[in-house]
């Protein structure tokens, strides 16, 4: 059995072992459910160590036949941006459930069936990025709806309900889009290779452009809606409104990635053609969404609802960086979407402690924490820095290389893509003076500051932050090899320097 | 060229300290500050050590470079962390740890009394580092750290103390505009990249040969934008004024010395590319002209002491750009101005913090006077400053503003003559504005209540002041004796050895021209200012005093053609997304409710479980199909 699979299936061990627990202690579920994602979190470093980086095949594959009449098979394997994703899942999953550790006791269920939903949800988070079988890859895309519909559903707050459904309809209209393409896909193919879903055996159809376009749309229009591209994206907000931090982590910090990932793994490597066809209309909505996400950001008066939209902003980037389909603008994206894993982490964890210690999400609410609770202050503020890129966060890292990726082919879109900098700093910097600076709103007087709990919590997320913003190359070197590989796919090069030597 | 391993250490030390402040907390409150002057000093030490070694070495062998790790590489995208000092940045060097190192022995006494001033001494450590970083760095990428590192610190400074509102709203200020600047840096990288597939700053110069000429101007343009993001010049000037809300040491050290001189830095560095874009360079000539008279004019109204300096750092700036914008025979000038002004302003901004420290904060210069008999040794080095500012022979500013004055009347034809009429004429405005700042606070007869007790200020304070002092007079001479300057910089920013072609007019007369407008500017403020200086400025004056008080309308310019519109159009977006994007989607959304509302006759319908059944129906299936298989 592959590491991957090892991996996949831990958390789920640990959920049988949950329920195996003695009834009455919620502490040791809690630690329980923590001790399996540490355990997770180990495996998959030593799966990172043992990853061969000057590979771009797929590495750790295992393929095991499971529907045989319609050739499905589990068929499981790495490359490096799944590489890449698996490790920040199995990272921030033991962060947030420590972060979060209060956040499962006034839901609808128990404690234990919030930790047996978010281990439920680590399997499927590891499989969706190590899928090569596209069939398995839209199950547990479509599976990965339940979890999460129960997480804020049933322990999130506000219109939770309402929340949840919108999320679970969009989603479910993207997934039905998809299964559409996926049976396309696969009647194609078994006319022209025989039955089967192996993704590098179908990125070798001849289709017509027709099709090919059709085909196209169904994918990305579900990974358009998973990582909301604008107009697409209106569930995100209310999703994160209503979500506890833990959930909203999670949800847009990897779930969401599964779209952009997807786009990388499926759109362009099965319909590179198609892809070249919508790819100034995908840059114009990129685009869009970027400024649209910043200016939306800047007008919230809930923090998890500026949260979602500088996230959506961010999204912008990544679909910008891949479908730049340079070097740069591919590696940039990849590693965009696991910086904006950790930077989300930090802003909704953060945001989420100022909230409970406030009993409110409204921005106007805080004021003064700065001289109050100090280093939850400090936390903040780091996040808010990642979140507009400042240089020496990793952030920033990736924010440039995806326009500097974009500018070598589409100048005109880099240079509006970059003016969403002076938005980044107008958003992050208003919600810094509301709720830092200036004096302690009354009622914030006596909040306490982080304990050790959440300082052990958010310190790894915030040395992730610094450490790969001086240091990206471990990172970067185990994308760029996919990264160029995806290239290749799509036919595609890196334009040259335009004054010759 | 020669490798070092000690240019790390420059920025690793205050670095490192900065962190350890910052992290040991309250811990530390004792010793810190102690710490970061420490090393503050002893970066000043490993910079002196650099610069007599470099001098040592023959002209083309002086800068040396350090290669540190491979930092960013994908594709052909390569940038490595590494570092060069050459006569350029040591220049830089030198003037930041030791107007640095001064700043943090006078912030021991001045900040003596805040309950935090260990996290302002971290500050300070954060903002020597990246400005070392700035300078040090070797590609435009490393320069774009310190870039942004030196603009995170000054905004931490400036909001120091951000439990008052304004002062954090001026901190946002300057953060913002110089992100409008770093979208030029930004986008002057990509340029760069995508032009010659490097962003070092010695590919960039030997591809800038085999480029178009636009591409060149769109560049120059670029860097431009950026230089005037940071270093407060039109138009993105306005944040100045508003910084002076942090500790005045801060404002002499960032606000005055050093950052806000690193555009002139960004030029000079980027010269091959101005050098080859004649229209660029054109471009950075304006924009300084237009700074240096906007500065001295806003300063001709400031009753804050510390804002009048602002103003005047402003036009200052706009004499080193307009200096660069002069080509290969006027960087030498615009970094030697860049020296000479950072002793004497960063002086008069030590002056002002030591009045404002015996005064009880109190910036009115209205409220002042007669402070030269209280405080003779602030007065004595303020009005060492003051001479070299106004350019009295032989104080520094005499020798560095006059070379540029000079440099510009040079640049021939129209162009020679309005630049060099401006820098002129701001010379005359800076002499009025300078002048009456010394009349209003060192003279005259004392308007201050019998609540202030202005004392001199302690030793650790006016050390400091003495030191910037003996470098107003002294300097200028120094720099300009034999050249020193010019042949120094010579083999970075003017290898070809560029020379004025004519002269238009003698070094003699412009400098008899200067003293002459200079003598005049010094004669209108005295005569206005020696008596009857009213508490409160008058209202009762013309509408052009009344917009040169409100900074020449900057503020209403910004607030009416960027700020109210981005509020409008912020509105406009929320509105159309609750109500437009989202409604159409609630809009689908209803109708399903409804029809399902009507199917529940029959059924039992909430949307949501028929979403929820779906999912999980479409699983069944394949779960069957999966067994039936078997």
């Amino acid at each position: 059995m592959s590491i991957v699979s090892v991996l996949e299936l831990l958390p789920l061990i640990g959920v049988i072992g949950l329920f195996v627990l003695p009834k009455g202690s919620t502490t040791l579920v809690k630690q329980f459910a923590i001790g399996v994602s540490v355990v997770d979190l180990a495996i998959s470093i030593v799966m990172a160590l043992r990853f061969n980086r000057g590979v771009s095949a797929m590495q750790f594959v295992e393929s095991r036949n499971w529907i045989s009449s319609f050739g499905i098979k589990y068929a499981v394997g790495i490359d490096g941006i799944a590489l890449v994703l698996i490790l920040m899942t199995t990272v921030l999953v033991p962060i947030v459930l420590l972060a979060g550790w209060n956040e499962s006791e006034n839901g609808r269920w128990s404690p234990r069936v919030y930790y047996a939903l978010i281990l439920v949800l680590e399997t499927m988070m590891i499989g969706v990025f190590a899928a090569t079988d596209v069939f398995l890859f839209y199950v547990i895309f479509e599976a990965m709806l339940i979890p999460v519909y129960f997480l804020i559903g049933g322990y999130g707050r506000g219109e939770r309900a309402q929340a949840a459904m919108k999320f679970l309809l969009y989603s479910l209209l993207g997934g039905l889009l998809m299964l559409a393409a996926v049976i396309g896909t696969y009647v194609i193919a078994t006319n022209q290779i025989g039955s089967t879903f192996d993704v590098t055996a179908l990125s070798g159809l001849h289709i017509d452009s027709a099709t090919e376009n059709m085909l196209f749309l169904g994918f990305f229009i579900a990974f358009a809606i998973k990582a909301p591209l604008w107009p697409l994206h209106t569930w995100l907000p209310t999703a994160a409104k209503s979500a506890t931090p833990a959930t909203s982590v999670l949800l847009l910090g990897v779930l969401d990635k599964v779209g952009t990932y997807g786009m990388i793994r499926f759109c362009i490597t099965l319909f590179p053609h198609a892809a070249h066809t919508f790819t100034p209309a995908i840059i114009v909505l990129s685009l869009i969404s970027i400024l649209y996400g910043a200016f939306l950001a800047i007008g919230q008066k809930d923090i998890n609802g500026l949260i979602a939209f500088t996230s959506i902003s961010h999204f912008g980037f990544i679909t910008l960086g891949i479908f730049a389909m340079t070097s740069q603008g591919l590696t940039g994206a990849s590693l965009y979407m696991v910086n904006h894993g950790f930077s989300t982490a930090a802003l909704f964890l953060v945001a989420g402690w100022m909230a409970s210690r406030r009993g409110s999400t409204k921005i106007d609410d805080f004021g003064g924490l700065q001289r109050v609770t100090p280093v939850m202050a400090w936390a903040f503020f780091i996040a808010g820095m990642s979140a507009l890129a400042l240089p020496g966060l990793s952030s920033f890292v990736s924010e440039f290389l995806v326009l500097v990726g974009t500018f070598t082919r589409y100048p005109l879109a880099a240079i509006v893509g970059t003016t969403g900098i002076v938005l980044a700093a107008l958003y992050v910097l208003l919600t810094v003076q509301k709720s830092l600076h200036g004096p302690t709103t009354p009622g914030n007087e006596s909040l306490t500051d982080l304990n050790l709990r959440e300082k052990i919590a958010i310190a790894p997320v915030i040395a992730i932050l610094v450490f790969f913003g001086f240091f990206p190359k471990p990172i970067t070197d185990v994308l760029n090899p996919a990264s160029h590989q995806v290239m290749t796919h799509a036919g595609v090069e890196d334009p040259q320097p335009k004054a010759g030597k | 060229m020669t490798t070092s391993s000690n240019l790390v250490y420059l920025i690793a030390l205050p670095l490192f300290s900065s962190a350890i402040l910052l992290l040991l907390g309250r811990i530390a409150d004792k010793w810190g500050h102690l710490v970061a002057t420490l090393v503050s000093a002893s970066t000043f030490v490993i910079a002196a050590v650099e610069f007599f070694a470099m001098r040592q070495r023959s002209g083309d062998a002086r800068a040396i470079h350090q290669d540190l790790f491979t930092w960013i590489s994908v594709g052909s995208f390569n940038v490595h962390a590494s570092l060069l000092l050459d006569q350029l940045s040591i220049c830089f060097v030198l003037l930041i740890t030791g107007v640095g190192t001064l700043i943090h022995i006078y912030s021991i006494a001045y900040m003596s009394h805040d309950h935090d001033r260990r996290r302002f001494f971290a500050f300070l450590n954060l903002f020597v580092a990246a400005m070392l970083l700035l300078v040090l760095g070797d590609s435009y990428l490393n320069l774009y750290v310190g870039w942004e590192g030196v603009g995170l610190a000054s905004y931490l400074l400036i909001g120091f103390w951000n439990q008052k509102p304004n002062y954090a709203v001026a901190a946002k200020k300057a953060f913002v505009a110089n992100r409008i600047g770093d979208v030029g840096l930004s986008l002057a990288i990509m340029i760069a990249f995508a032009q010659f597939g490097t962003v070092s700053f010695s590919g960039v110069e030997a591809g800038v040969p085999h480029a178009s000429t636009a591409a060149l101007t769109a560049l120059g343009a670029m860097l431009l934008l950026a230089a005037a993001g940071k270093s407060a010049q039109f138009p993105l000037q306005s944040w100045l004024g508003d910084a002076m809300a942090g500790p005045t040491p801060v404002s002499a050290l960032i606000h005055a010395a050093t950052m806000v001189t690193a555009g002139v830095y960004l030029i000079t560095r980027s010269h091959f590319v101005f050098d080859a874009s004649p229209t660029a360079q054109t471009m950075v000539l304006v924009v300084g002209a237009i700074t240096l008279l906007f500065g001295a004019l806003v300063g001709t109204a400031k009753d804050d002491i510390k804002k009048a300096l602002a103003a005047s750092t402003m036009s200052q700036i706009g004499y080193m750009i307009l200096a660069t914008g002069l080509g290969p025979v006027g960087y030498a000038f615009a970094i030697m101005h860049l020296l000479t002004h950072g002793f004497f302003k960063a002086g008069m901004f030590l002056g002002a913090g030591s009045v404002m420290h015996g005064m009880n904060d109190e910036v009115n210069m209205r409220r002042y006077g007669a402070i030269g008999k209280v405080m003779p040794i602030t007065a004595i080095t303020f009005g060492l400053g003051y001479l070299a500012i106004i350019g009295v022979p032989p104080f520094a500013g005499f020798y560095s503003k006059d070379k540029i004055i000079e440099t510009a009347f040079n640049a021939g034809g129209a162009k020679g003559v309005i630049v060099g009429g401006a820098a002129l004429l701001g010379a005359a405005i800076t002499a009025f504005y300078m002048t009456r700042v010394i009349v209003l606070t060192f003279t005259g007869t004392k308007r201050w209540d019998d609540e202030a007790h202005p004392h001199e200020s302690p030793s650790l304070m006016w050390i400091p002041m003495v030191v910037l002092a003996i470098g107003s007079v002294a300097s200028g001479f120094l720099f300009n004796s034999g050249h020193a300057m010019v042949n120094w910089l010579a083999p970075v920013v003017n290898a070809a050895g560029i020379h004025d072609e004519k002269e238009l007019l003698p070094p003699l007369t412009v400098s008899l021209l200067a003293l002459g407008v200079v003598a005049v500017g010094v004669a209108i403020a005295i005569l206005k200012y020696r008596t009857n200086v009213a508490a409160e400025a008058p209202e009762d004056v013309s509408i052009l005093t009344k917009i040169v008080r409100r900074d020449l309308l900057q503020d209403d310019f910004n607030d009416r053609v960027l700020v109210r519109p981005g509020q409008a159009l912020t509105r406009f977006f929320v509105a159309m997304d609750n109500n437009f994007i989202d409604g159409i989607v609630r809009g689908v959304g209803g109708v399903v409710a409804v029809s399902s509302t009507n199917l529940r006759k029959i059924q039992n319908g909430y949307v949501r479980s028929y979403a929820l059944i779906m999912v999980i129906g479409v699983l069944a299936l394949i779960a069957t199909i999966w067994m039936v298989t078997l």
